[in-house]
């Protein structure tokens, strides 16, 4: 690891971010309501975007905003509302047995798994630090990103894309399926 | 880190720099306090005139300080939280409403580069590196005053007004985010500071010839909605749902929902402005020292009139049913904006590619064109749209047939 020495308002814009994201994160397990719990997952999706900021990843932290909390975490809501999940539920039966330990396991290992990574390489490279900014200077974020995304990761970016359309094509048909045996009745 | 694209960072943050953007702020939020104060009144008279009514006259000179007044008596009045609330939420979402309207407005530029005491200060309060991006993000965040006051209200026609709420910003953000797509791809840049500069050599590089009208009028319809300004107001539409979201709402945080309708209103006509007016861009006359006033005349002026036009909506354009507000969003919208997209790309590219885009868009709506006519004969019609929960109204045949065999 490379010893860096980091600016005041780096730890304050860090410190900032950090909270609101444990916070919300807490937030989310701890509310019982599940309008309280969207309305903290949204908190974690903001300081992740400030994260975002700090590391200057601008345009990451612009989607982020509105993607999963201007749409997302809207939807969330929207499903919420109409199912009229109520104030006084009482959830005391598991739905699955067991599934209290099992969670707990899985957690253990993603922590212990990240802490591993953490300590002893960069999790994506292999690399065991990465420090400093990879952009090449006088080019933006943004500009950066899309050359990337459109010449070397292109087909990724277009499975993707396929994907996505193939997913809401599908969620079409199964929606439109079930109403037309209905209408059959 | 924090340096952008705002010149004012290039020599590092010292005490003058922040004490300029101090003032920016101050300044900022101080006139456009006064602007949101000014609109109220504005939208009020305008609509009185269209409708042969005298509108608010007495208090001040042609009843300019009525909306001190309003707010006023609206700070006094008893603050009330229903009983079925959820009170903490209940209390968030009037500022939930405040703080998107608020923020997009640091990024509209309402004038050209200042120098003061060696550095270069953009009359805007921030230039953030992602630019237009914050206003499309605000703007998916607005939903959230909306719909958490209907549901937290505890009642019944907020919450549908919530819902609706929620379906229709969703629906038009799409189009709204292509259409910026457009004209980030021709102004080459996401910051506000350089849209308004790529439009900047005359009204002919206005984006909103350059890109045809097309991608403009999509943008105002889409954002009129986004707004759930009239004529896409079915959010608070009072003939069906009462007050709509803001029913259970009283006292202060009432005027708080009313303040940032109208910031919004203001802010959207700043920002039309800005993407495709040329923002501050304008005829300037040799005036030795006053050269950087006119750029903000030229953007006061244009922000005026698309403010008047909202006022005008209102006046003049009956309200949209529901599913017509959807069909439009989805159906219209959506495919026209994502094919000029298509289109301009395809002419930055090469003439020849434009005409083939051109060529494979008018291919594709002619498609969806038949696809909508096999659904729309397919489904039971509109009424579908209007009941996503629980049992659909009966067919009228069906309902004529149950009806006949009890009188028979």
């Amino acid at each position: 690891m490379t010893a860096t020495a980091y600016a005041l308002p780096s730890i304050v814009v860090f410190v900032t971010a950090a909270v609101l994201i444990v916070v919300g994160a807490i937030g989310v397990l701890a509310v019982r309501n599940p309008v309280h719990a969207a309305l903290s997952l949204i908190l974690t999706l903001f300081g992740v975007a400030v994260a975002f900021i700090a590391q200057s990843a601008d345009f990451l932290a612009a989607v982020q905003v509105i993607v999963y909390a201007g749409a997302i975490v809207v939807l969330f809501l929207f499903v919420i509302m109409f199912l009229g999940v109520g104030r006084s539920r009482h959830d005391h039966v598991e739905p699955l047995v067991g599934q209290r330990p099992l969670a707990a396991f899985g957690v253990a290992v993603t922590v212990g798994g990240i802490i591993v990574l953490l300590a002893r390489s960069h999790w994506v490279t292999g690399a065991t630090s990465a420090s400093g900014s990879s952009l090449v200077k006088g080019t933006g974020n943004v500009h950066q990103l899309g050359t990337a995304i459109f010449t070397t990761y292109l087909y990724a970016f277009e499975a993707t894309a396929a994907l996505l359309v193939i997913a809401v094509v599908g969620a079409v048909v199964l929606a439109r399926r079930e109403r037309a045996t209905e209408e059959a009745e | 880190m924090i340096a952008g694209a705002d010149p004012l960072f290039a020599h590092g943050v010292t005490g003058v720099v922040i004490l300029i953007v101090l003032i920016k702020v101050v300044v900022g939020f101080a006139a456009w306090m006064g602007a949101v104060v000014l609109m109220i009144w504005f939208e009020r008279k305008a609509i009185s005139d269209m409708q042969s009514r005298i509108g608010p006259q007495r208090w001040g000179p042609f009843g300019l300080l009525q909306t001190l007044a309003d707010g006023l008596k609206l700070f006094f009045k008893e603050d009330l939280v229903p009983a079925e609330s959820d009170r903490l939420v209940f209390k968030l979402a009037p500022y939930l409403s405040l703080v998107p309207a608020l923020v997009t407005f640091a990024i509209v530029p309402i004038g050209g580069t200042l120098h003061i005491a060696g550095h270069a200060v953009q009359l805007q309060v921030a230039n953030p590196p992602m630019g237009i991006l914050v206003m499309l993000a605000m703007s998916g965040i607005s939903v959230y005053g909306v719909m958490l006051a209907g549901w937290a209200s505890g009642s019944k026609y907020p919450l549908i007004s919530s819902v609706r709420a929620s379906a229709q910003m969703i629906s038009y953000e799409a189009a709204l985010g292509i259409t910026v797509v457009t004209v980030i791809l021709v102004s080459h840049s996401l910051t506000t500071h350089g849209i308004v500069l790529a439009q900047g050599q005359g009204i002919w590089h206005w984006n909103v010839i350059r890109l045809g009208v097309v991608p403009f009028v999509i943008f105002w319809m889409a954002i009129t909605a986004e707004l759930a300004r009239p004529p896409f107001d079915v959010v608070e539409a009072e003939s069906e749902l009462v007050g709509g979201f803001n029913t259970e709402y009283s006292s202060i945080r009432f005027a708080l929902f009313y303040m940032a309708e109208f910031m919004n209103t203001i802010t959207m006509s700043a920002i039309i402005v800005t993407l495709f007016f040329g923002g501050p861009a304008g005829w300037v006359p040799p005036v030795a020292h006053l050269r950087w006033v006119f750029p903000i005349l030229w953007f006061l002026l244009k922000t005026a009139i698309f403010a008047f036009c909202y006022v005008w909506f209102r006046a003049a354009l009956p309200r949209l049913r529901y599913d017509q507000v959807m069909d439009l969003g989805w159906k219209r919208l959506i495919p026209l904006s994502l094919g000029w997209m298509l289109i301009v790309a395809g002419f930055l590219v090469a003439p020849g590619w434009g005409f083939v885009m051109a060529a494979a868009v008018l291919l594709a709506s002619v498609v969806l064109a038949i696809a909508f006519e096999r659904g729309a004969s397919r489904s039971t019609g509109p009424e579908s749209v209007l009941a996503p929960v629980g049992r659909r109204p009966l067919p009228e045949e069906r309902l004529r047939a149950l009806t006949d065999r009890e009188e028979g």
